[in-house]
């Protein structure tokens, strides 16, 4: 094992694939000469050349409608739409073409194809660039949804969400690309299934769900609750469509309790879909009332003091759990 | 009658028959449609192609069989012209399983692979994008195929018109633009719509090499669609054909035209009428006889019946084709396992 960066691991995954693959592709704003906004793809124009390497007009719904046609024809094209902010001027392409022309076609066509994109707040960007906005796209029937949280998941997800035979969003926290974390060494080949959540930290008594840069908060605020004698279980979600609910309800069983914690909104959104899944599928299994945290109900701020109350952090986790399990059960 | 040697836009007297006789099946197999839509055994929005014929005709008939095309969603016309056959294109239009998309897509939604016929798509001007993309991939996999994507009047005034143009024109790709002016945007006039009355300035603005053509004639339409295709397959990068037509029928099915007056229509289907200016062309050169004309037009209303007596007597899907389609691997549900 060594350890690198989530935008390292990435870059790995891109370059891996590529070199495999000569239908894979990578397109998108400012990606070959400028190295990507994020340096996700910085050095990848030296290695396989403009043809494969494309910077586009700033023209979201271009380059995703023709990510979307070139994938039609066998292609397997990697859009990286800089930020999922910006992905709402082609969320038409993404909504109504990529993921319905299967079904509405009677399952002629397949659309290999993976969008790329930073997702997130807590950069003093903006409300406009603050967004996660994850569940938006988690809604629609014929998209797969990947939201990693570590080194290791992003390379082997996005490895598989290249190879995938259908499109896939891949979401990347904009404050996870320089967290370092253990992958295998150069030459291991490794994937990761796009359905599966994984169990980060091990506990009996309480769950705690999340994805994506949360899940690095929660497993903080399982250390200080393990040192009140608190064992919480912290899943993260990895996917969010599809969700690995089997998983998700064999914790439950075991733990009886749930927090929920993301940092988008609260309302009609990821945390609120999972509670309900839990609620339908889990209800006999749980002995207090599900507990969601997640981010203020607002646009982002920009101001720092102000923007840190938007974004849940450790303590609201920490307080939540306290909330929900039982001193009694701690001692037993 | 005399039928004469000469030959119309360097076209065979055979080939003038079979452009004549598909603009026969267009009319009939629409006409057949609008029957069984008021007879309930369509649903949905329809689309109707009848007026324009001229243009679906003259421009896919200089494609090669693995070029491309894309539509909107007055698409069944250029779905036959690419070789669907009549009976899937009306079995779709009724909902039944031997539609091209078993019954999943409808009216706005034809699909072949096997004819590269990429849809019908119900988003204005959602397929230039597409298709931007599939000419992408030809030249990117070095093969020398054109894809034409047609779209209406209205489809200009989106963004991605002007964002498809610049990358195609940008990245020289093999596509061809091909705007049906029928002067309407369902009920919003052209005129009203466009600050300048052409699309040429537009065209041009991405360099993009561009005509306007008669809609009506079909031979014009023809010449102009093959000088494109031979530019475009050469590698020398996009081009724009602005074709000015007009529908005769209303936007779709529902449409009551308030928008346009009776004499208006009245007057382009009595004068204007692409079947009747192509077969005024084909006596006048001596390359055709009513008789003609009158055996092509029972072959397509023939073929037009038998269509919906296909779709008549296919099944509707099983209620397990709800949930198959929707991902390559068949994995629907919105939970890994649970919901299976």
């Amino acid at each position: 094992m060594r350890t690198v960066t989530f935008r390292d691991a990435l870059r790995e995954a891109i370059r891996e694939e590529m070199a495999r693959d000569e239908r894979v592709f990578i397109m998108g704003e400012d990606i070959a000469g400028y190295g990507g906004t994020y340096a996700v793809t910085k050095g990848l124009i030296e290695e396989f050349g403009e043809k494969r390497v494309r910077d586009t007009p700033l023209a979201e719904e271009i380059f995703t409608g023709a990510g979307i046609g070139a994938a039609l024809m066998g292609l397997r094209p990697i859009v990286e739409i800089m930020t999922i902010n910006f992905s709402l001027l082609a969320s038409d392409q993404i909504i109504n073409s990529a993921a319905k022309m299967r079904y509405m076609f009677g399952g002629q066509p397949a659309v290999p194809i993976v969008f790329r994109m930073t997702v997130g707040g807590g950069a003093q960007r903006g409300a406009q660039h603050s967004q996660m906005l994850e569940s938006f796209y988690a809604h629609i029937p014929g998209l797969k949804v990947a939201i990693p949280a570590t080194p290791y998941d992003a390379k082997g997800m996005l490895k598989s969400a290249i190879r995938d035979p259908n499109p896939v969003l891949f979401f990347e926290h904009e404050l996870l690309y320089n967290v370092k974390g253990e992958i295998p060494d150069e030459g291991e080949e490794y994937t990761l299934p796009l359905d599966r959540g994984d169990i980060k930290r091990e506990g009996q008594h309480v769950t705690i769900l999340s994805f994506s840069r949360m899940v690095h908060v929660c497993l903080q605020a399982a250390e200080d609750l393990a040192k009140e004698g608190i064992e919480a279980e912290v899943i993260d979600l990895r996917s969010v469509r599809p969700i690995d609910i089997d998983l998700i309800l064999d914790s439950v069983k075991k733990t009886n309790r749930v927090v929920v914690a993301e940092e988008g909104w609260k309302y009609y959104g990821t945390g609120q879909g999972l509670s309900a899944l839990i609620y339908e599928h889990g209800f006999d299994y749980l002995d207090a009332p599900i507990q969601h945290i997640a981010g203020a109900d607002v646009p982002m701020p920009y101001s720092k003091p102000l923007e840190r109350l938007a974004v849940p952090r450790k303590e609201d986790v920490v307080n939540a759990a306290r909330r929900i399990v039982p001193a009694a059960l701690v001692r037993g | 009658m005399a039928i004469s040697n000469a030959t119309l836009a360097g076209l065979t007297r055979a080939q003038l028959l079979e452009m004549h006789y598909k603009m026969a099946l267009l009319r009939r197999f629409e006409e057949k449609s609008a029957e069984e839509y008021t007879r309930g055994k369509i649903g949905g929005f329809m689309h109707l192609y009848i007026g324009q014929e001229a243009v679906g005709v003259g421009c896919i008939t200089p494609l090669r069989r693995d070029d491309k095309v894309l539509a909107s969603y007055r698409e069944h016309g250029h779905a036959l012209l690419k070789g669907m056959t009549p009976n899937e294109v009306m079995a779709e239009l009724f909902g039944k399983v031997d539609g091209c998309s078993k019954g999943k897509g409808g009216s706005m939604h034809m699909w072949s692979n096997e004819v590269g016929m990429f849809g019908g798509n119900g988003i204005v001007a959602a397929q230039l994008p597409i298709a931007t993309g599939i000419a992408l991939a030809a030249q990117y996999e070095g093969r020398d195929e054109v894809t034409m994507v047609f779209f209406g009047d209205g489809a200009v005034d989106e963004g991605a018109f002007h964002e498809s143009l610049n990358l195609a024109s940008l990245w020289k790709l093999p596509v061809i633009f091909v705007c049906e002016n029928n002067q309407y945007s369902m009920g919003m006039a052209v005129e009203k719509a466009w600050a300048v009355d052409s699309l040429l300035p537009r065209a041009a603005a991405h360099g993009v090499p561009a005509e306007q053509v008669d809609g009506m004639d079909v031979l014009k339409v023809y010449e102009a669609a093959t000088r494109a295709v031979e530019h475009t397959r050469s590698g020398k990068g996009p081009v724009l054909l602005e074709i000015k037509t007009y529908r005769f029928r209303g936007h779709s099915m529902t449409d009551p035209t308030y928008y346009r007056t009776r004499e208006e229509a009245e007057e382009w289907r009595t004068t204007r009428d692409p079947i009747g200016i192509f077969e005024k062309h084909l006596l006048e050169a001596g390359q055709a006889a009513q008789s003609d004309f009158e055996e092509n037009d029972a072959k397509a209303i023939q073929v037009a019946e038998e269509a919906a007596e296909f779709a008549e007597n296919s099944a509707f899907p099983e209620p397990e084709e709800l949930y198959t389609d929707i991902m390559v691997d068949d994995s629907t549900a919105l939970s890994y396992r649970y919901e299976r």
